[in-house]
């Protein structure tokens, strides 16, 4: 039982690095292509509204692994040749980002408009009032979505492992190719994704609690 | 003008899916004759055009292995279930528009399944995930394994072997016209594909530093890469990149002496060595009958690469 | 909504409308621009070939296909069914009087909603058979994980359903003599699986989308149908054409759910012969962060 960890000790933290350094990047990449997105489906302008619906309503009914598989075999074909890191970035955060996009919209949405008419009568410039009523609100409501997407993402990344990154679920074959019994291998795996998946859960509780105010 | 009409073909397809069949009867051209079927095209490496025809095998009557776990198990079960792979071309390769699987490796389950007294009838084949292999044999989901399985002691340590059947070696897979790429030691600076993690991968990135490597997911990738000239050679076990040159062996061919070595075995459960015996006969008396080199001229041996010598059985 | 008013942005004036449109043409033609790019280098590279979709006219082909189709909506089917009912007893079990119960039930949830769901499959593929426990078809763990992974996320909406119940409901079925197990499962189950269905519909989705998981595991779904065909050399390889017949499909049936989900929602938000539902369904924003559907 130990023993897995002792042996493979330096492939499993290799493998956590690994997971911890995917979730970082495809966090902030989806977070950014997920705002773009929502800034999209939100903006006065028709057609990029309509992109912003498309790729949301596209993106959200497609497998992750069938993403995964597009991009892993179709880049090469657009002759497109990245790491395998890169391209589980790609499809992780395109993934993600449309489930980003609409928690923010739906944040966008939990503000009434009452408030930004509010804002107007009390003389705020436009800008002041969407810097300085609508987006606070919007942000504070969207930040428990985001949260919890950005946990189910670390969760989806064990995907990757199929796809040739090095990550911690991906170690679990090596281990369990050289004989270690897959109950135990597994099960360190996943305390592996419970400390990081657990850590998120408790920040994001504690960023909420800060976050929240007294109505 | 052809875009439009593939267009048309992938929406006629997915149409067909949901509605009743409107498709072409039949399966799609093989590029080389499906061996068992003795096609009439001919083949390069067959001498006289015609298409070197699959052994047939006649299964022993009233085997009966006294000790054996496997043998009671399969006989109360009345067929023999084999782990095999299903997407290796020539080797363990399943042809999507039967359903069945054909190759090599398969030959060589089908030998070993003769001689224990079961026609290929009776045979069930099983992918298995690679990381299963080992607990396949060993809980018994599978009476033996038959699929490029390299012979190791780390392996030893949870199944035992019969074998080795086929000595590999990492070897190089280039277009038929190319000639700058003869060996091992002609690849400097050229691009070499191969599959993720695998060793024939790390043994080209430790030990030819010049080369550069290309990774995809999958061999196949790696041939329609080479085949578009995005790669100038494709690097793994010969017995695999055989299998590929014989699907397409006009356009594709495997040169250079295997630079490494890989025993391929069947893949049996450790405790049960009567049963490890019986595969071991079965396997000599095939190599013996001349079976064996049949099988490799209909499957391997149509990519034009000449027939290994067959390795000595090692029995333990 | 461009009509409305929005906290956004203001009803433009005649410059911002003009810049709007600047805005939407030159949008249009970076994405136009962006998927000829692509259209082109799949034709440079011969994707379009028809021998790369000749294969796909054959019934052979298309039953491999179909086959697959029926192996990933069998295993759907069996996880949906499953893991609601998963959800109805865990919900049932969060809200239960007995701590040891509310415990229990509150960890499992916890615990295999924190691990990957890939994690669990594989699993409840290696481990029963490494350990001798017992011996199962791949399906079966494709299957057990959905449920377990699905249902811990359907409860937290079934529990979010019952709990928008009005009190009222309980209080009278307690008035009428019923019992607790009675009350939970006659009153509250029911109500609040109908008013948390568009949510429930949501996730149904979501397990759909995982049945892909099923070809890491060797069980034939179409994902694994299409890695096959997409391999098979006598095809010329069609990795792109399968890729795309297959994306459509599941796409076609996700879509097909989502968008049952929304006209229900819908439905059951704008009461019908002005009388208003029984159950109002939270809002996404009311539910807690657990709530959200998500993969």
């Amino acid at each position: 039982m130990l023993e897995v960890i002792q042996d493979n000790w330096d492939l499993l933290r290799h493998g956590f690095v690994g997971t911890l350094k995917l979730t970082v990047v495809c966090g902030i990449v989806s977070l950014l292509l997920g705002t773009l997105i929502a800034a999209c489906r939100v903006s006065p302008v028709p057609p990029l509204r309509w992109f912003g619906t498309a790729y949301v309503n596209l993106f959200r009914n497609t497998p992750l692994t069938l993403i995964f598989f597009a991009v892993a075999l179709g880049f090469p074909k657009l002759r497109f040749n990245l790491s395998y890191f890169e391209f589980a970035v790609i499809a992780l955060s395109t993934y993600t980002a449309a489930f980003i996009c609409e928690a923010i919209r739906s944040g966008i949405n939990t503000v009434p408009i009452g408030q930004a008419e509010a804002a107007r009568s009390l003389g705020m410039s436009f800008t002041q009032s969407l810097s300085q009523i609508v987006l606070p609100q919007a942000g504070r409501a969207a930040v428990p979505p985001i949260g919890s997407l950005l946990i189910a993402m670390v969760r989806n990344s064990a995907i990757a492992s199929a796809f040739n990154v090095t990550e911690l679920m991906g170690t679990s074959a090596e281990m369990v190719e050289n004989g270690y019994k897959s109950l135990w291998v597994l099960l360190w795996i996943a305390v592996g994704y419970l400390i990081i998946t657990l850590s998120m859960s408790a920040a994001l509780a504690a960023l909420e609690k800060k976050l929240a105010v007294v109505r | 003008m052809k875009m439009r009409s593939s267009v048309a073909v992938a929406g006629i397809a997915v149409l067909a899916l949901f509605g009743t069949a409107c498709g072409k009867d039949g399966s799609p051209e093989a590029k080389t004759p499906a061996g068992s079927t003795g096609g009439s095209q001919g083949a390069p490496g067959a001498p006289g055009g015609a298409a070197p025809e699959l052994p047939t095998y006649t299964p022993k009557t009233g085997v009966a292995l006294t000790g054996s776990k496997t043998f009671d198990a399969a006989k109360s079960r009345g067929k023999l279930v084999v782990g095999a792979k299903e997407d290796q071309p020539f080797l363990g390769s399943k042809d999507p528009a039967t359903g069945k699987v054909s190759g090599f490796d398969i030959e060589i389950a089908k030998m070993i399944a003769a001689d224990l007294g079961f026609g290929p009838d009776k045979i069930e084949f099983k992918a298995i995930a690679s990381t299963n292999r080992e607990n396949a044999l060993v809980n018994g989901d599978i009476d033996y394994y038959v699929g490029t399985y390299s012979i190791t002691d780390k392996r030893k340590q949870q199944v035992s072997f019969a074998g080795p059947y086929y000595i590999a070696g990492q070897s190089l897979l280039v277009r038929k016209n190319e000639t700058a790429i003869t060996g091992k030691d002609t690849i400097k600076g050229k691009t070499v594909c191969s599959a993720k993690g695998s060793t024939p991968l790390q043994n080209l990135q430790t030990n030819f530093p010049d080369t550069t490597t290309r990774v995809f997911d999958t061999y196949s990738l790696c041939v329609e890469s080479l085949l578009s000239n995005q790669v100038d050679a494709v690097s793994t076990d010969d017995a695999i990149l055989k299998g590929y040159a014989a699907k397409d062996p006009k356009a594709l061919k495997v040169v250079g002496e295997p630079f490494t070595v890989e025993n391929y075995g069947v893949g049996l459960n450790k405790d049960d060595s009567v049963f490890r015996n019986a595969v071991s006969d079965a396997l000599d008396a095939h190599e013996k009958s001349g079976d064996w080199k049949k099988a490799y001229d209909a499957t391997l041996g149509l990519s034009g690469s000449a027939a290994p010598a067959i390795p000595a059985l090692v029995r333990y | 909504m461009s009509r409305e008013a929005s906290v956004l942005f203001d009803v433009p004036g005649p410059k911002a409308r003009r810049r709007n449109l600047i805005i939407g043409v030159v949008g249009s033609l970076g994405l136009a621009a962006f998927l000829v790019f692509v259209i082109v280098r799949f034709n440079d590279t011969g994707q379009f070939e028809s021998a790369k979709w000749d294969p796909f006219q054959y019934s052979g082909v298309q039953q491999f296909i179909f086959d697959g189709l029926k192996a990933t909506l069998k295993a759907f089917a069996l996880a949906a069914v499953f893991s609601i009912l998963l959800g109805a007893f865990l919900a049932a079990g969060r809200l239960s009087d007995h701590r040891i119960v509310r415990w229990a039930s509150t960890t499992f949830v916890t615990f295999f909603r924190a691990m990957p769901l890939l994690v669990l499959i594989f699993m409840l593929y290696l481990v029963p058979g490494s350990q001798g426990w017992w011996k199962w078809d791949p399906m079966w763990p494709l299957v057990v994980g959905l449920t377990i992974y699905n249902g811990t996320v359907q409860a937290e909406n079934i529990r979010a359903g019952i709990l928008a119940v009005p009190k009222g409901q309980s209080e009278a079925a307690y008035a009428l003599g019923m019992r607790k197990t009675q009350v939970m499962t006659m009153i509250l189950v029911p109500q609040g699986i109908r008013t948390m269905l568009p949510t429930i519909i949501s996730q149904i989705v979501v397990t759909l989308k995982d049945t892909s998981l099923g070809f890491l595991i060797t069980y034939p779904e179409l994902l694994a149908a299409a890695k096959l065909i997409g391999g098979y050399q006598d095809y010329n390889m069609p990795f792109i054409p399968v890729t795309i017949i297959v994306g459509t499909i599941y796409v076609a049936m996700c879509m097909i759910l989502s968008a049952f989900a929304t006209w229900l929602e819908r439905r059951l938000r704008t009461s019908r012969k002005g009388k208003p539902p029984a159950v109002v369904p939270p809002t996404q924003a009311e539910l807690s962060r657990d709530n959200v559907a998500i993969v």
